[in-house]
């Protein structure tokens, strides 16, 4: 029985085969309606997460099983000071693989230590999400066709983002892959990946200030958002939030064949003007993160279709 | 030469760097043996210049080497029966220690589950870096960080 903790617990013949069977859900979906008939999967959210918890379930039952859950610590047995290893020893009762959230860093793996079920970390605090990432590494494979001789630009809070360094240590894998990295100095990325992941890995990358100045290089561009209170004071906000805010005029700089995505919600680092885009991959994003996940449950349960 | 009779049957820990010998007792829970220990300080040591050095009257297999080799693997072990040196071991840094140091983030599960262990796995050997089994939280063995060693060994 496998879990997964972090997108590193696969190899990259093992994201290959997954990304495979992700791509062969999406172009026939009627093969794959009824290979978990009778399978369940419980989604334990210890805190609110609508995309994430929504994309699992539609994922189960995209595949003809059905959820059970909660969706807050509140309405779990954890607001009588259950642990979460219990929570999980009686969940493997109920269901065939679970999906758990949780504000504290190491939970789900904690949880797959007891559990007879395999177990998805679904986002632990600031630590990993790894389906965001395969949900990236599927988007950008589909839309490109290929994961390597690809130049990534990163853009926002590159600090504090947990899906830009996943992502990072996720695509220095594969061959000659180039990062830009779009910044304001206080939201540059940690030392650890500049210095462990990057330069220890003989990865070419930059760090620049201003999008302009990045988007005409790029295959792909990352947006995260840069929130106000990142910022150490108002007067850098101001300087620099516009910076972050791609719109038509500087879409008119990338590629024709540049994508953009984004881990999503959106607030107002993408102007809905570039929606129309076809370069706007945002949404269609989310949609590959119904058909990753499908593909790791399938995985995970071992079922062959 | 200061003259700390011999033993009969327990184990030398020699070379522990001048000054480290009661940090490392107090590690080892020594105080805890109703045995004979002694603590020499500040031995003249060719290799070292000066060195620490204790000797503890019980059986080898009452010393957790993981624990030792995590503080300091360059400490030599002999082992003594019958008055003499009859092996020495070699101390590694262990691949994973448990309920020795404390994870400190506190966003690390373990800080709000107290049954849990705190689990810390080598990661880098060349850099004597550790991090905890559950946030990868770092550890730098070599800096000996503020991470006090602690005493919930079970």
């Amino acid at each position: 029985m496998r879990h997964l903790m972090s997108p590193m617990d696969l190899s990259v013949e093992e994201l290959d085969q997954l990304l495979d069977l992700a791509n062969d859900i999406e172009n026939n979906p009627k093969k794959y309606a009824h290979a978990c008939d009778g399978k369940r999967l419980a989604t334990l959210f210890y805190e609110p997460s609508t995309r994430t918890r929504l994309s699992f379930e539609a994922a189960m039952m995209n595949l003809g099983g059905t959820v059970l859950g909660f969706s807050s610590a509140n309405s779990s047995s954890a607001s009588k000071g259950e642990s979460v290893s219990d929570t999980m020893r009686v969940t493997s009762c109920y269901a065939d693989i679970a999906a758990m959230r949780h504000p504290k860093e190491g939970a789900p793996l904690v949880a797959s230590m007891s559990s007879l079920i395999p177990v998805i970390n679904a986002g632990d605090g600031g630590h990993q999400h790894p389906t965001q990432t395969l949900t990236d590494l599927l988007t950008i494979r589909s839309l490109k066709g290929r994961l390597d001789n690809i130049t990534v630009g990163l853009c926002g809070d590159l600090k504090f983002g947990r899906t830009v360094h996943s992502l990072i240590e996720a695509l220095v894998r594969y061959e000659n892959v180039k990062f830009v990295l779009i910044s304001p100095e206080e939201l540059r990325v940690p030392s650890y990946i500049r210095e462990e992941v990057l330069t220890n890995n003989n990865i070419e990358f930059m760090e620049v200030e201003r999008l302009e100045d990045a988007l005409p290089d790029l295959d792909i561009l990352y947006m995260t958002r840069v929130q106000k209170e990142r910022f150490f004071n108002e007067e850098d906000y101001v300087r620099m939030k516009d910076f972050y805010i791609l719109d038509k005029q500087k879409m008119e700089l990338a590629k024709e064949d540049m994508f953009i995505l984004h881990p999503l919600p959106r607030v107002n680092e993408i102007s809905v003007e570039v929606d129309k885009d076809p370069r706007a991959a945002y949404f269609q994003q989310a949609q590959y993160g119904v058909y990753v996940r499908m593909a790791l449950i399938l995985t995970l349960l071992e079922v062959e279709v | 030469m200061l003259n700390v009779g011999a033993l009969n049957e327990g184990y030398v820990l020699d070379h522990i760097k001048a000054g480290y010998s009661i940090t490392i007792y107090n590690d080892l829970q020594l105080g805890k043996l109703d045995c004979t220990v002694a603590i020499i300080k500040n031995a003249r040591s060719k290799k070292m210049g000066k060195k620490d050095i204790i000797k503890v009257e019980c059986p080898i297999e009452d010393l957790d080497l993981d624990i030792l080799g995590f503080i300091d693997h360059n400490i030599t072990v002999n082992i003594i029966k019958d008055g003499k040196i009859v092996a020495k071991k070699d101390l590694s840094l262990p691949k994973q220690v448990t309920n020795v140091i404390k994870c400190k983030n506190p966003r690390c599960i373990t800080s709000i589950e107290q049954e849990l262990d705190h689990i810390f796995v080598l990661s880098d050997e060349k850099n004597e870096v550790y991090r905890c089994k559950y946030c990868e939280q770092k550890y730098h063995s070599k800096k000996k960080s503020g991470n006090k060693l602690i005493d919930v060994r079970k």
